[in-house]
C-alpha cells in the first residue's frame, strides 16, 4: 500500500506548492499593482495619516491639515479662501481622490517622493514620523484676489502671466467651490451637489474650458498678416473693400455699427475691431497659414502648467469658415490661458515663454528639491512684428474699444472681444479682454479675461471693454504694485 | 510478523523516542507567538500588552501539558506534529487578538473580542487531544466502530440542514445560549474512520474485480456503489447546505483513501470526472455557487456592483504586504471586515508578515501534512495507513481550499484555516485529528516487542531423507 501513499504525499506537496506559487504571484509579481489599486484604501489612509505638505502662494500656505479623530483618516485637508484658490490647488478628498496640483504633486505633499527618501530615512531613525514637502507656486496673491473679486458673482475666468518668464500670476474661475467642503470622509452629499450643479463650479474655466475668442483673436490674425508679409506697415491702407462678401458665399460679413473699416489700416481696424478687414486677411492668407500662426502661439495642443490646459482649437476648415475663424468665430476655440499666452508673446517682444505655476518643490527641512527654470516655448512672431502689434494694441486702449483698461503712467496694450455662439448666435455672448502692461523693465503682466454674458450683456464689441477690461485692469494694477 | 525486527531488539539503547526534540521544538513554538504578541502590543500602543504574561503562560501550559501526556501515553510519537500545531494555534491567537484591537472592526455591528474565547476553546481542544491520547489505547480499536462512525458522520452532516442558514451557508448547528457548532469539522474525522474501516474490508473486491479497458481498470458496476453514494452525498451537501468546501473536502478525502486502498489509478480518474461533472452541474443551477465563481473570476467587480468586496480586499491586503510585510499590528487587513479573523485570517499574515511570513506558515502546514503521510507509510496495519492518509489528505485539502480561496487561486468556500482561524469547532476538531495521528505514529514507531522464544524451536528437527 506504500506506493499510493507516496503518491498522495507528492499530491499533498503539490497542493501546498500551488499555494506557494500563488502567494508569490500576488505578493511579489502583482504586489505593486494591488498596493496602488484605486480601490485600495490603504493609499488614502497613508495619504492622510500625517499632515500633508502645503501649497504656498507668496510665502503663505493656502492649504492646511486638520486632525479628524476618525478611524481611517487621521488628518483632513483644509483650504484657506478655498473658492479663490480652487482653480490653482484643486482638491484633495478622502473619498473622491484629488486633482490638479494636489494630485500631480501628491508624492511630494505626502512625503513619498523619491527625492525625499533621505528625509524620510532620517525622520524614521529619529522617530519623528513622515512629513510632507511643500509646493511653492508662482501665483501672486494680490493679482489672484483682484481677479477673483473682479469676477464676483459673474461666470467667467481670468488667467494672468508674467510674459518674461511664463509664471502664472493669477488663475481664477467663477463660480467656484470650496475644496474644504469635499475633503472629508462624510462629504458625499456636498460632492454630489457640486457634481449636479448646472453652473459647474468644479470646472476650471481658466484652463479647461474653451470659448470662441471673438475679436481678441484679431491680434493673431494681424500677427499672421505681418509675419507672412501680407502687410508690412500697420499704418498704411489695407486692401479691404466694404461691404465684403465671405468667399464662396453670398453672405456679407458685417461690422458692428458704422465704423471706418473701408481700406482701414491695421491700427484703425484693430482700434474699431473691423470684422471685414481681419476676415479678409484670414481669407487672403488661407487656412494653412492661419493655422500655422495660431499653432505657433500654442493652439491645437495641450499645455501642462503642470495642470493640463485643454488644447485651444484653430480648425482646418473651408474658406468662408476660415475667414470667420480669423475673427475668432466659427469653430475657433481658445482657453483664457491661451489668449493670455497670445498677449504675453506680443508683450515679450515675440518670445512665448512656457506657462507654469509650480516654482519650487521644497522638502520638509526647507531644502529645495526642484526649481522650475523658465523655458522658451516658441517664437511665434519676430521682435519687429511684436513691436508693431504692441503699438496698435496700445492704440486700442488709448482711444479704441479698450479705454477702460487705461492705467496712469503705464503703457497698456489690449484687445476687446465679444464672441457670439450658439445656433444663429442665440447663446449669450462671451465678453473678452486680453491685455498687457509695460514698464521700463519689460512687461510684467499679460492677462486674459472672459465673462460668460447673461441676458443683459449688450451684443456689441463694447461688452468686452465694459465687462472684462476693468477686471484686467485691476489684475494688472495688482501685479504692477507688487512689482515695485 | 517478519523476524527482521529482531535485530533492533539486540541493541541495548532502543530506538530514540524523540521526546526531547519535541520539547525543544515546543519551546520555539511557544516563544515565537509570545514575541509576536509583544510585537503587536508595541506596534499598536507603544507598550508591552498587559495580557502578555497570561498569554505566554497559557500557551506554554497548553503545549507543556500536551507534551507531558504525549511523553506518558505515546512515547514514540512523531515529534513534530505537536509543536507545529501549538505554533499555528499560538500565531492564530495573536492575530485574532491583534484584530480585536482594530478600531475599524470594533466599529462594526455585533463586534465582540474573540481572543479570550479562542484561548478558552484552544484549551478545550488540547483537553480533547489529551483525552484521545489517554483513552484511545490503540487506533485499531476504532476499526470496530466503522458503521457506527458512518451513522454519526451522517447525523453530523445532515444536522445543519435543520438549522437556519448563516452568511449564506447551512453549516452551523445553533442552539440559543450555546456557541454555534460547525459539525462538518468533526464529521471529517469520523468519516475518515468509516472510510478506513470500510475500505480495508472491501479493498480486495474493489481492486481485483475489474475489467481492463483502454489501459484503465474499470470497476464492476456493483463496486461503483459506494463511490456513487459518497459522490451523491457530497452533491446533496452542496445543494442543501450550500457548502462548497465541505463537499469538496469529503469527496476528495474519499477518492484519496480509495486510491490508497485499491492502488488503482482508475479511481482517481473517476473521482476527478465525477467531481468535475458535479461541480459544473451544480454551479449551473445553484445561485450561491455561481456567485462564488463570479466573485473569484472578477474580484474587483465588487466595487462596481456593490457585492461583497472581501476577496478583492484580501488580495489587496496580500499585495500591500509585499515581500516582508508591514510588521505586526501595522497593516490594514481589517478592511476585509466580516470574517477577517476567521476565513480570511491568512490575509492578515500576508499583509503584516509579507510573502516571507505566508511561506513560513504554508511550510508549517505542509510539514504537518507530510508528517501525517509519513506516519501512514510507517504504520504497520492497513487500517492505520488508510486512516493516517485520509486525515492528512483531508487536512491538506482543507488548507488548500481555504488558502486558495483567500488568495484567489480557486473560488472561495466557507472553511476555516486549521488551528489559526477563529472558531471553536475547527480548533477542537483539529486537535483531535492531531491526537489520532500522534497515536498512529506512536504505534508505528514503537519497537516491536521481542518475540517470545518459541517453545517448538528445540523440538523441530530436520529430517534428512
Amino acid at each position: 500500500m506504500n506506493k499510493p501513499v507516496r503518491r498522495i504525499a507528492i499530491f499533498c506537496g503539490l497542493l501546498i506548492l500551488a499555494l506557494m506559487i500563488r502567494d508569490n504571484w500576488i505578493q511579489f509579481v502583482q504586489a505593486d499593482e494591488l498596493k496602488t489599486d484605486k480601490h485600495n484604501r490603504r493609499v488614502t489612509i497613508a495619504r492622510y495619516s500625517q499632515p500633508r505638505g502645503n501649497i504656498i502662494v507668496d510665502g503663505q500656505a493656502v492649504t492646511g491639515s486638520q486632525e479628524t479623530g476618525g478611524i481611517d483618516f487621521k488628518y483632513k485637508r483644509t483650504y484657506k479662501n478655498g473658492e479663490m484658490w480652487a482653480p490653482v490647488t484643486g482638491y484633495s478628498s478622502q473619498v473622491f481622490d484629488a486633482n490638479q496640483i494636489e494630485k500631480l504633486e501628491d508624492k511630494v505633499l505626502t512625503g513619498d517622493d523619491d527625492r525625499l527618501f533621505f528625509n524620510r530615512t532620517v525622520d524614521m531613525i529619529t522617530g519623528k514620523g513622515k512629513k510632507g514637502g511643500d509646493v511653492i507656486t508662482t501665483l501672486n496673491s494680490k493679482a489672484q484676489e483682484a481677479a477673483f473679486k473682479g469676477l464676483g458673482d459673474k461666470k467667467g475666468a481670468v488667467a494672468a502671466l508674467d510674459p518674461r518668464t511664463g509664471k502664472i500670476l493669477a488663475l481664477a474661475s467663477t463660480p467656484s467651490y470650496d475644496p474644504s467642503k469635499i475633503a472629508g470622509a462624510q462629504d458625499e452629499k456636498a460632492w454630489k451637489e457640486l457634481q449636479a450643479d448646472k453652473n459647474q463650479p468644479m470646472l476650471n474655466r481658466a484652463l479647461r474650458q474653451t470659448y470662441p475668442p471673438g475679436s481678441t483673436f484679431k491680434v493673431v490674425t494681424a500677427a499672421a498678416a505681418l509675419e507672412n508679409g501680407l502687410y508690412k506697415d500697420v499704418d498704411s491702407k489695407t486692401d479691404s473693400p466694404l461691404p465684403w462678401i465671405l468667399p464662396d458665399t453670398r453672405i456679407e460679413l458685417k461690422n458692428e455699427g458704422n465704423i471706418p473699416c473701408k481700406e482701414a489700416s491695421l491700427r484703425v481696424a484693430l482700434q474699431y475691431s473691423c470684422n471685414t478687414v481681419f476676415g479678409k486677411i484670414s481669407a487672403d492668407l488661407g487656412n494653412e497659414k492661419m493655422m500655422k500662426q495660431a499653432e505657433k502661439f500654442g493652439f491645437n495642443k495641450p499645455v501642462d502648467t503642470p495642470v493640463r490646459a485643454v488644447p485651444s482649437i484653430f480648425p482646418k476648415d473651408n474658406r468662408p469658415q476660415n475667414a470667420m475663424a480669423g475673427i475668432g468665430q466659427a469653430s475657433n476655440r481658445a482657453t483664457p490661458l491661451q489668449m493670455a499666452m497670445v498677449a504675453a508673446a506680443v508683450a515679450n517682444n515675440g518670445k512665448l515663454m512656457e506657462p507654469y505655476m509650480v516654482d519650487k518643490l521644497r522638502a520638509p527641512n526647507l531644502n529645495v528639491i526642484e526649481h522650475h527654470q523658465p523655458k522658451e516655448m516658441d517664437q511665434p512672431i519676430s521682435a519687429d512684428t511684436a513691436h508693431k502689434l504692441q503699438s496698435i494694441m496700445e492704440t486700442v486702449v488709448e482711444k479704441g474699444t479698450g479705454t477702460n483698461a487705461q492705467i496712469g503712467g503705464v503703457k497698456v496694450g489690449g484687445k476687446t472681444g465679444t464672441a457670439q455662439h450658439g445656433v444663429d448666435n442665440s447663446g449669450n455672448p462671451y465678453a473678452w479682454f486680453i491685455s498687457y502692461a509695460k514698464t521700463d523693465n519689460g512687461s510684467p503682466v499679460a492677462v486674459a479675461v472672459v465673462i460668460e454674458g447673461d441676458e443683459d450683456t449688450a451684443r456689441d464689441d463694447i461688452a468686452g471693454g465694459r465687462l472684462a477690461a476693468p477686471i484686467a485692469k485691476s489684475v494688472m494694477e495688482a501685479v504692477l504694485k507688487t512689482e515695485k | 510478523m517478519p523476524n527482521t525486527s529482531n535485530t533492533t531488539t539486540i541493541s541495548t539503547v532502543g530506538p530514540p523516542s524523540r521526546r526531547n526534540t519535541e520539547l525543544a521544538l515546543l519551546a520555539f513554538a511557544v516563544l515565537i507567538p509570545c514575541f509576536a504578541y509583544a510585537n503587536v502590543g508595541l506596534a499598536l500602543n507603544g507598550e508591552m500588552p498587559s495580557g502578555m504574561l497570561g498569554y505566554g503562560i497559557g500557551l506554554g501550559l497548553l503545549g507543556g501539558v500536551g507534551h507531558l501526556v504525549v511523553r506518558k501515553f505515546a512515547p514514540y510519537a512523531d515529534p513534530i506534529l505537536l509543536p507545529m500545531a501549538t505554533f499555528l494555534n499560538g500565531i492564530g491567537l495573536v492575530i485574532i487578538w491583534r484584530l480585536d484591537q482594530s478600531p475599524r472592526l470594533q466599529a462594526r455591528k455585533f463586534f465582540q473580542a474573540s481572543a479570550p474565547n479562542q484561548l478558552m476553546l484552544s484549551a478545550v481542544g488540547i483537553a480533547l487531544f489529551i483525552a484521545v491520547l489517554i483513552f484511545l489505547k490503540d487506533h485499531r480499536i476504532l476499526q470496530r466502530y466503522t458503521y457506527i462512525s458512518m451513522v454519526v458522520a451522517l447525523i453530523l452532516l445532515v444536522a445543519p440542514m435543520f438549522f437556519p442558514a448563516k452568511f449564506g451557508a447551512r453549516i452551523w448547528i445553533t442552539i440559543p445560549g450555546l456557541p454555534s457548532i460547525q459539525p462538518g469539522e468533526f464529521a471529517k474525522i469520523v468519516l475518515a474512520i468509516f472510510f478506513a474501516g470500510y475500505l480495508m474490508v472491501k479493498r480486495d473486491a474493489l481492486a481485483l474485480a475489474s475489467r481492463r479497458f483502454m489501459g484503465l481498470y474499470l470497476p464492476r458496476g456493483r463496486d461503483l456503489g459506494p463511490i456513487l453514494a459518497v459522490w451523491a452525498f457530497s452533491i446533496l451537501i452542496l445543494v442543501f447546505e450550500t457548502d462548497l468546501g465541505t463537499s469538496l473536502l469529503f469527496f476528495g478525502m474519499f477518492v484519496v483513501m480509495l486510491y490508497v486502498a485499491t492502488e488503482r489509478t482508475s479511481w482517481i480518474v473517476f473521482g476527478l470526472l465525477m467531481s468535475a461533472v458535479g461541480a459544473v452541474a451544480v454551479s449551473t443551477f445553484e445561485h450561491h455557487v455561481q456567485q462564488r465563481v463570479d466573485a473569484w473570476l472578477h474580484p474587483f467587480d465588487a466595487f462596481k456592483d456593490g457585492s461583497s468586496d472581501q476577496i478583492a480586499q484580501a488580495l489587496m491586503a496580500f499585495g500591500s504586504g509585499g515581500v516582508f510585510g508591514t510588521g505586526w499590528g501595522q497593516g490594514h487587513s481589517d478592511l476585509i471586515g466580516f470574517a477577517a479573523n476567521s476565513d480570511f485570517i491568512l490575509a492578515t499574515v500576508g499583509e503584516e508578515l509579507g510573502l516571507a511570513g505566508v511561506m513560513a506558515i504554508l511550510l508549517v502546514y505542509g510539514l504537518i501534512v507530510e508528517r501525517g503521510v509519513r506516519t501512514a507509510l510507517a504504520a504497520r496495519d492497513p487500517f492505520g495507513k488508510l486512516l493516517a492518509t485520509g486525515l492528512s489528505g483531508a487536512f491538506a485539502i482543507q488548507v488548500f481550499v481555504v488558502a486558495g480561496g483567500v488568495m484567489g487561486l480557486i473560488p472561495l468556500t466557507g472553511m476555516t484555516m486549521p488551528f489559526m482561524a477563529q472558531g471553536g469547532s475547527s480548533v477542537i476538531a483539529n486537535w483531535a485529528l492531531i491526537a489520532v495521528l500522534i497515536k498512529i505514529s506512536d504505534t508505528a514507531r514503537r519497537p516491536a516487542p521481542a518475540p517470545a522464544p518459541s517453545p517448538d524451536a528445540e523440538m523441530t528437527q530436520v529430517v534428512r531423507p
